[in-house]
């Protein structure tokens, strides 16, 4: 275990503060200086964030870089901060992210450019702290504050549609996390009445035996929450409306980083917390994502805006996560982390790309496009592979994280698996014809035939995403060994509850629950 | 006939004198001064508020567990819960006076009439906080409500104001005469009214003395008006509308807290022994405050009348603290309290100055585009408001997590599920406001009728102690929660 003598993972999650402070005081009218002062500070967020992947020490799933401190001593509530394999490949990602989207709105938004540098850079910050947070109040709050700088983001410079979309986002994740909140509440003191202590630590709740009657309903509450924030089917609706009125970076980060939050939940909380619940819920949370996989990507097909269409695709990448996620074995798992840092990536490029579409033609509809590859060639090489990646052809990233995903949940259920294997086909389906009716055949609209191919600074935002791409897609053993150690505990911890309960079944004689809890804790 | 001179001991009323005295200051010089001094005034009274609040803090040695300290025959008890809502009220009203200053000349209110009476009302809620009688609690009730029905008036000439004041003067008084019957009931059962005399006496007789427990019913009703829990919640729309902004600021801070003060007080300390009989009907009261509060707030286009449903919710919120009142319940009714009081009057002090002069600007759609016309005064309205959401990192937030693990750890889950469930509805006009002032335009042929918008430094001064207020009890709650949680043992 390697711990950094300076707390490196709260210099990561504020550092954004100094540049919001800068930026506060910059005048209004300066905005190429509030643009670079907020790039900047994104990129030198990232940097920063670099020794997390070079110092991580994958052998161990405990957890690292771990900053604790006392912060409302009367509840136990603390400053606890620290990052294993599940949640370091996320925060890398979201460093990543961040300065490619604050790039690619140096010409789509150029009205208030303060207040929305100043959003993203906030929003940044409750990201990282969803993530590292290693205290339950913490991470109520980061995953609470979030959402006031990604209202703005889609309230104030969103589409036609913006003001419906962003109340939608704030209600709806809220009625989720206010369930979460008493579900927390409950687990708090239920934690005291076992133990006598009152602690919010994360950790310390791994380790608790909560009877199964309980468990069912705080991992409905707790489900509720995360399956709101990913989407999972029918929970999804406030997706596709955030999507299309959100600018394009608002989206990058949306699809980017905020669903993973909910997928990221799960990992966290649902499963170790409430293993048995889990367990009990798989055939719930299987069909919903093959529902999900399936629905989306059909409503995908039918799409004629496209932005609309990369939306939907979210729906269905997001039920292969959810699905590798409770196939519960370690091909399963590791895919789905996998998956949501593909997703992250190639549904980033896709919005990124949407968004050079919309800012040269301002319109999304597949209709106004046709032949744009003769005069977009380069662009049109860059979409294709971006294409590519989404829908998982081998050797780019989606391929090992969909393979992965495919492997686990064959194991866990073969009629599962095949189904979503036709949800690979209509991925394929949704994608290419969108791509052959923009890019293909003859252009017919006449205001097609001025525009440009890519600028340097296009390149600049989309290039480094390609290049994860083929990373992950042809030597994908760096980020996977990262995640190893942590599944394979969490694994472990999961499957204990699972023979439990099969060797509990195919025992006739009634066996005291008691006595199973005690044997369970001498066995830790 | 023996006359008993009871031990007088005035260091135990030390702030209430001087909250008098400067009241009574400010009357006389409204006679003497000539008319130009007259813009002192506010700092006068801001100077005795001041005085007093240090007066409360230090003079009976700083806080600590036991103390306590009772006086002129145990009516009239000083410990460290009496000391709390004795602070909350005084910034309630110190932030009132600040938000004040400049109203009062636009508006051409008698300066010394207004803010003397803004100290007798004060001076009420302190003595309802200390007393230990239900004939003290019941003085300064009336104290502060006869205050507060003549300042709910005070724009004389706007008719909104006259109806205000007189919708409150009589429901107002209508809601007294509940309360002092059921004090008669409780004197008549037991023969006497000294809560600690009750407290004893109830406990023998327990659920059997059905005229204690009439009585309890009516001083429900009684306290359930002047906290505006629905079904007594009637009046506070139209009051909280009709009233100028700054006593639309005070009374939904100070009242309701002192109301809570008292009630919490009689039920607690008194009437322990009856909650078998209180704890369902408050329970109904909880649940209905909330939903209505939260559910009419939705469609209100005046921002005032939006808030006073907005501030009926937050009665619910206290009430569910109300009723699990543990050592956890007790301590988050003061800690919401507090937090409230600096968050409202954040948000009504914003409302104050954007309505500009004869309040003319206060529906939603007058607040379109102030996001980019008044940026700071939109970041801090929206500070309040996400607060009063409850939305972390502000005190709302805290506040709510503290009633709402208050309720978990007393059983009462549903309770907290409406609760969490009302509060998600609440963001929904919380929202609107947001909405209108950052993502509207604003109609230019209105724009120019409205009169120009004049922060005063008192003002600013006003929204920087309750923005400082809300970030620093949602960040750094500790040192609060050790009061807050020292507050509660002096009821045990």
């Amino acid at each position: 275990m390697n711990s950094l003598t300076f707390p490196i993972l709260s210099i990561i999650t504020f550092f954004p503060v100094a540049g919001i402070l800068f930026i506060l005081f910059v005048n209004n009218d300066r905005r190429n200086l509030i643009r670079w002062a907020s790039f900047l500070t994104a990129v030198i967020t990232f940097l920063i964030s670099l020794p997390l992947y070079f110092k991580f020490d994958a052998t161990t799933w405990n957890m690292q870089f771990v900053e604790h401190i006392p912060w409302v001593k009367a509840f136990g509530i603390s400053y606890h901060m620290g990052i294993d394999g599940i949640s370091v490949l996320l925060v890398l990602l979201t460093t990543f992210l961040s300065p490619l989207a604050i790039l690619s709105t140096w010409t789509a938004v150029t009205e208030r450019v303060k207040g929305y540098m100043i959003s993203l850079l906030f929003l940044e910050i409750g990201m990282l702290g969803v993530f590292c947070a290693l205290d339950f109040f913490l991470f109520y709050v980061f995953w609470e504050v979030m959402l006031i700088p990604m209202y703005f983001i889609i309230g104030i410079w969103g589409g036609p549609r913006r003001i419906y979309a962003a109340v939608k986002f704030f209600i709806y994740t809220m009625s989720g996390s206010v369930l979460m909140l008493i579900a927390i509440l409950s687990l708090y003191f239920m934690h005291f009445k076992m133990t006598g202590e009152y602690t919010f630590n994360i950790l310390t709740y791994h380790e608790l035996n909560i009877p199964i009657d309980v468990q069912f309903w705080l991992f409905l509450a707790f489900f509720l929450a995360f399956a709101i924030k990913v989407p999972m089917f029918p929970f999804h609706t406030w997706l596709p409306d955030a999507h299309v009125e959100a600018p394009t970076a608002g989206s990058v980060i949306l699809a980017g980083v905020l669903l993973k939050m909910g997928t990221y939940g799960f990992l966290r909380f649902s499963l170790p917390i409430f293993p048995q619940a889990s367990i009990d819920f798989i055939p719930v949370i299987f069909w919903l994502a093959v529902i999900g996989i399936i629905y989306g990507a059909l409503v995908s097909i039918a799409q004629e805006d496209i932005k609309k269409l990369v939306a939907y695709s979210s729906v269905s990448h997001l039920g292969y996560c959810m699905l590798g996620m409770f196939a519960l074995n370690i091909e399963g798992v590791q895919g789905s982390i996998i998956q949501m840092i593909n997703h992250g990536l190639s549904t980033g490029a896709l919005f990124l790309i949407v968004g050079m579409l919309y800012e040269r033609r301002h319109t999304r509809l597949i209709s106004e496009y046709g032949g744009i590859m003769k005069v977009m060639p380069v662009f049109a090489a860059i979409f294709l592979i971006v294409c590519f990646s989404s829908m998982g052809v081998p050797l780019l990233n989606g391929f090992i994280g969909e393979l992965l995903i495919l492997v686990g949940a064959f194991k866990a259920n073969v009629w599962v698996g095949l189904i979503t294997t036709i949800g690979l086909v209509l991925g394929a389906v949704y994608l290419l014809w969108m791509y052959k009716r923009v890019m293909y055949g003859e252009i017919t609209k006449e205001e097609n035939k001025k525009l440009t191919d890519m600028s340097g600074r296009e390149y600049a935002y989309i290039l480094p995403i390609i290049l994860f791409i083929f990373w992950i897609g042809l030597y994908p053993k760096p980020f996977l060994d990262k995640t190893y150690a942590s599944v394979d505990h969490l694994l472990q911890k999961v499957n204990y509850h699972k023979e439990l309960a099969i060797s509990k079944g195919k025992s006739t004689e009634d066996k005291d629950d008691t006595l199973i809890m005690i044997n369970n804790n001498n066995n830790r | 006939m023996e006359l008993i001179i009871p031990t007088i001991n005035l260091s135990a009323i030390c702030p209430e004198i001087v909250i008098m005295v400067f009241a009574l200051i400010i009357l006389l010089l409204q006679s003497f001064l000539p008319i130009k001094s007259k813009g002192y005034f506010a700092y006068v009274c801001f100077t005795g508020i001041l005085l007093a609040s240090v007066l409360v803090i230090y003079l009976p040695s700083a806080f600590d567990m036991q103390f306590v300290e009772s006086s002129f025959s145990g009516m009239w008890v000083v410990d460290n819960y009496s000391r709390f809502f004795k602070l909350i009220f005084l910034l309630g009203s110190g932030l009132t006076t600040l938000i004040s200053v400049n109203y009062v000349a636009n508006e051409k209110i008698q300066h010394g009439e207004f803010f003397s009476l803004i100290l007798f009302a004060t001076l009420g809620m302190m003595i309802m906080a200390s007393g230990a009688d239900l004939v003290v609690i019941f003085l300064g009730l009336e104290l502060m409500s006869i205050s507060l029905y003549v300042l709910c008036g005070c724009t004389r000439t706007r008719t909104i104001s006259n109806e205000s004041a007189l919708k409150y003067f009589l429901l107002g008084s209508f809601a007294t005469g509940f309360l002092l019957y059921g004090i008669a009931l409780l004197y008549g059962a037991t023969g006497t009214t000294s809560l600690k005399g009750l407290s004893e006496i109830v406990s023998k007789t327990g659920s059997q003395g059905h005229i204690e427990i009439m009585g309890m019913a009516l001083l429900v009703i009684g306290f359930g008006f002047k906290i505006a829990s629905v079904p007594f919640h009637m009046w506070t729309p139209d009051v909280y509308q009709g009233a100028p902004s700054p006593i639309t600021a005070f009374m939904s801070a100070g009242p309701k807290a002192a109301a809570f003060a008292a009630f919490a007080r009689v039920f607690v300390m008194a009437l322990p022994s009856l909650q078998g009989e209180w704890v369902g009907l408050v329970w109904i009261l909880a649940v209905l405050t909330m939903t209505v509060g939260n559910i009419i707030a939705l469609v209100q286009e005046n921002i005032k009348r939006m808030l006073a449903y907005s501030s009926i919710a937050h009665t619910g919120y206290i009430l569910v603290a109300f009723l699990s009142a543990g050592e956890l319940g007790i301590a988050s009714i003061l800690y919401y309290l507090l937090a409230y009081t600096l968050m409202n009057i954040g948000a009504f002090a914003l409302i104050t100055v954007l309505a500009g002069k004869g309040e003319e600007r206060i529906t939603v759609q007058d607040y379109s585009g102030i996001g980019y016309k008044n940026p700071v005064a939109a970041i801090a309205m929206s500070l309040f408001l996400f607060s009063l959401a409850g939305i972390p990192p502000t005190a709302g937030f805290m506040g709510k997590f503290y009633i709402f693990s208050a309720a978990i750890k007393e059983g009462y889950l549903g309770l907290a599920i409406i609760g969490v469930i009302n509060s998600v509805i609440s963001v929904y006009y919380y929202l609107r406001v947001t909405v209108a002032m950052y993502m509207k335009v604003p109609e230019t042929t209105t724009e120019s009728q409205f009169p120009a918008i004049v922060f005063s430094p008192a003002l600013i001064l006003a929204i920087i102690i309750s923005a400082y207020g809300v970030l620093r009890l949602g960040l750094f709650p500790s040192d609060y929660i050790a009061i807050v949680k020292q507050s509660f043992l002096a009821l045990q």
